[in-house]
């Protein structure tokens, strides 16, 4: 028998955009979050390269608003694989003027985390920065390429956007400009986390079912963190057993109920979900534009 | 688990989104977030149905509009495989957006609305599919509850459809013929009763039982070399591996192959895959392979077979659709990326065009428009490593760029 354990069709695909950039681009950078998109982007570069290291560094913009189990498990990875680990924080944008903190019942950092990813890639001069978003998260990113132009201003022009043909990628720029980059486009969630539990890929504790002080709001479970997510005085603190699905902002990524304590479990209750994986994000649900808005003026 | 990609191809208002939706919401698709936003806007619209459109189209000029104006991508699994649509708009910009879809897809539906039949733009949209080689096509015949279920009109429109294929090149085409109502339901997911005459599959039963691994990519086997390899670790100190993907056949350790342009031959000495070694590489697989011998192998290089050569030339012709508002003409010059290797071109000569009816071609051009599809020689700076369309789908294929605008400006098949 031939060993075929090489020929998922999604892996190949996202392991061949890696090599593309890594040979049309002169200072690529992963953007990591520590959620389990670019968890997973992290080991399809290694393979991607193997046995070389990865050849670029990778990219945190922190928000200062992450979950502590987050960051915890970035820097372990970090030291593991004996990455380069960039962090850029958002409270150094504010501190600096750059943007302004928002406030009240829905504040949240997200927005803010434009000012800093842009900054970061002037300071750098990164011409391709590599993302984990999916198109079968939202709408907006379901019009997006694999190899995404960005202006001199880090906006897309969504209506007119380059045709991805065959699987050429046409990685040409002008100076100035940069491409953001996605290889794990055509992944569904389901996806994602069948790949984690095939791979045994590591992911941080949050993702799994875990006791948690938490409010209601909106029929949304948020974490009772009293420093970073504002709470009204009659919104009450409960114990609650919740997982998170996906892994943002403190501020404006919601638990949701559950028991799915292994990954298994986890690709069992993804498989019978009838809520979508956005569902639980609040920065998606200011407008139906919401991510349209935001991707233009260059979030990622 | 196995991945179908599917484009689709109608005009404006056959109902293609309607169709995908229709395909999301049986398969229970539809998250109930998703679901539940959909009620909303079409609440809002006044309409009495759901408009299943609003799942595909993501942008706010397109909802506005009630248009389909880029490809989207919309994804959903049966448990048995996964499934890409891309949904292609039919309008304006629709040769870009019809190739772009196709060239990713092993399937195509083509929908007619059965209220109007065969028309101009069903026409354009087999010539495409049939210009790139998509081995399975379904001609959705759509809004049958908009003429009774009739046989008879479904049988006449069949009829013209078979009349177009008999001018097909591409004979190894299947194409299946299904009665549907993507607005109510019928034959999309779930057999219909208003439809006792036709005793074929459903849309979703027949894309099931297609063989969906990748049967555009069929051939010789080629490897264009993406990327070197050299961690110059302790571990790994003389390591030069190759990273590419395999097109159109396998290639196994011991076998003689020739590097290009160098023609220096060599073996496989192994083949690579992350921390695991293989006897043999698959098509479409993303390996490292190393050489028994060390020589100069670089990016834009091929790795073939010896007893298989494809062409090695600085000139070719290829039927070239054209995609940019600004015209291309005798003389002009741009950057040919052929896979992952890019070369500058010069156009040599515009041969002929074929007429937007479809009906002969025009000799008697200079320069092509947006939408143009013609036949077209070019002059190279460098010799590329080529098939022809025909036999190579990815290695007789390649994009053109404009180096002034750095824009993906045409797609080129190879003659």
């Amino acid at each position: 028998m031939k060993d075929t354990s090489h020929i998922n069709p999604l892996e190949n695909e996202a392991i061949y955009i890696f090599r593309e950039v890594a040979a049309q681009f002169e200072k690529p950078v992963l953007l990591f979050s520590g959620g389990k998109d670019s968890i997973t982007l992290v080991r399809l570069a290694q393979k991607a390269f193997y046995p070389a290291k990865i050849p670029f560094p990778l990219m945190h913009i922190d928000t200062g608003h992450n979950f502590p189990e987050t960051i915890e498990f970035r820097d372990r990875l970090v030291k593991e694989l004996g990455l380069e680990l960039i962090v850029r924080n958002v409270q150094d944008s504010i501190d600096e003027g750059k943007v302004r903190e928002e406030s009240g019942k829905y504040a949240s950092r997200n927005i803010l985390q434009t000012t800093t990813l842009l900054d970061a890639i002037d300071e750098f001069k990164f011409d391709a920065c590599i993302g984990g978003a999916r198109r079968d998260e939202e709408k907006a990113r379901a019009k997006e390429r694999i190899f995404s132009v960005r202006d001199d201003f880090g906006q897309w022009d969504e209506k007119n956007q380059r045709p991805e043909l065959f699987d050429m990628l046409n990685g040409e720029i002008e100076l100035g400009q940069n491409v953001r980059v996605f290889p794990i486009s055509n992944w569904t969630e389901l996806d994602v986390w069948s790949y984690i539990q095939k791979e045994q890929i590591e992911i941080p504790s949050i993702y799994f079912a875990h006791t948690r002080a938490t409010f209601l709001r909106d029929g949304l479970i948020w974490s009772a963190d009293d420093e970073v997510v504002y709470r009204e005085d009659d919104e009450l603190v409960e114990e609650r057993i919740v997982r998170f699905r996906t892994v943002g902002d403190m501020s404006c990524t919601a638990a949701v109920l559950s028991t799915a304590s292994d990954i298994s479990s986890v690709v069992q209750e993804i498989r019978d979900s009838s809520i979508s994986e956005r569902g639980a994000r609040i920065d998606d649900k200011r407008s139906e534009a919401a991510m349209e808005k935001r991707k233009q003026q260059g979030y990622f | 688990m196995e991945v179908l990609k599917i484009a689709t191809a109608g005009s404006v208002d056959d109902g293609k989104s309607t169709l995908i939706g229709r395909i999301l919401y049986d398969t229970k698709s539809l998250t109930s977030d998703k679901l539940e936003a959909i009620k909303k806007t079409s609440k809002q619209k006044g309409y009495d149905y759901l408009d299943f459109s609003l799942a595909t189209d993501g942008l706010v000029a397109e909802r506005e509009q009630g248009i389909t104006i880029d490809v989207a991508h919309i994804y959903f699994s049966t448990g048995n495989k996964s499934y890409i649509i891309a949904d292609t708009p039919g309008h304006v910009e629709y040769t870009r957006n019809m190739v772009t879809g196709a060239s990713t897809s092993q399937a195509s539906i083509i929908l007619i609305d059965a209220r109007k039949g065969v028309i101009e733009q069903t026409n354009r949209h087999f010539f495409i599919n049939n210009l790139l080689r998509v081995k399975d096509i379904v001609v959705a015949i759509n809004k049958m509850d908009l003429v009774d279920f009739s046989e008879e009109k479904y049988n006449a429109i069949k009829k013209d459809f078979e009349a177009l294929m008999s001018k097909r090149d591409y004979q190894d085409q299947n194409i299946t013929f299904i009665p549907v109502s993507a607005l109510k339901g019928d034959n999309v997911v779930n057999k219909s009763e208003n439809t006792p005459w036709y005793n074929g599959q459903t849309l979703l039963e027949h894309l099931e039982l297609l063989d969906s691994k990748d049967i555009f990519n069929i051939g010789t086997p080629r490897f264009p070399v993406q990327y070197v390899i050299r961690p110059k670790t302790e571990d790994f100190h003389d390591f030069r591996g190759y990273a590419g993907k395999v097109y159109g056949g396998e290639l196994s350790v011991g076998d003689e192959v020739v590097a290009l342009p160098s023609q220096t031959k060599s073996k496989i000495k192994s083949i690579h895959f992350y921390d695991k070694t293989y006897e043999t590489a698959s098509r479409r697989s993303s390996v490292t392979i190393t050489l028994e011998d060390d020589i100069n192998v670089s990016r834009g290089d091929m790795i073939v077979k010896t007893n298989d050569l494809p062409i090695v030339d600085k000139q070719f012709t290829a039927t070239v659709c054209w995609m940019d508002s600004e015209k291309l003409a005798t003389g002009g010059k741009y950057i040919v990326q052929h896979g992952v290797n890019k070369v500058l071109a010069k156009v040599d000569q515009i041969h002929h065009k074929i007429n937007p009816d479809y009906s002969g071609i025009d000799e008697s051009v200079d320069a092509l428009g947006m939408n143009d599809i013609a036949s077209v020689s070019f002059k190279l700076n460098k010799p590329v490593f080529y098939d022809a369309f025909k036999k190579h789908r990815t290695n007789g294929s390649f994009i053109l760029i404009d180096s002034k605008s750095n824009n993906t400006v045409g797609a080129g098949f190879i003659q």
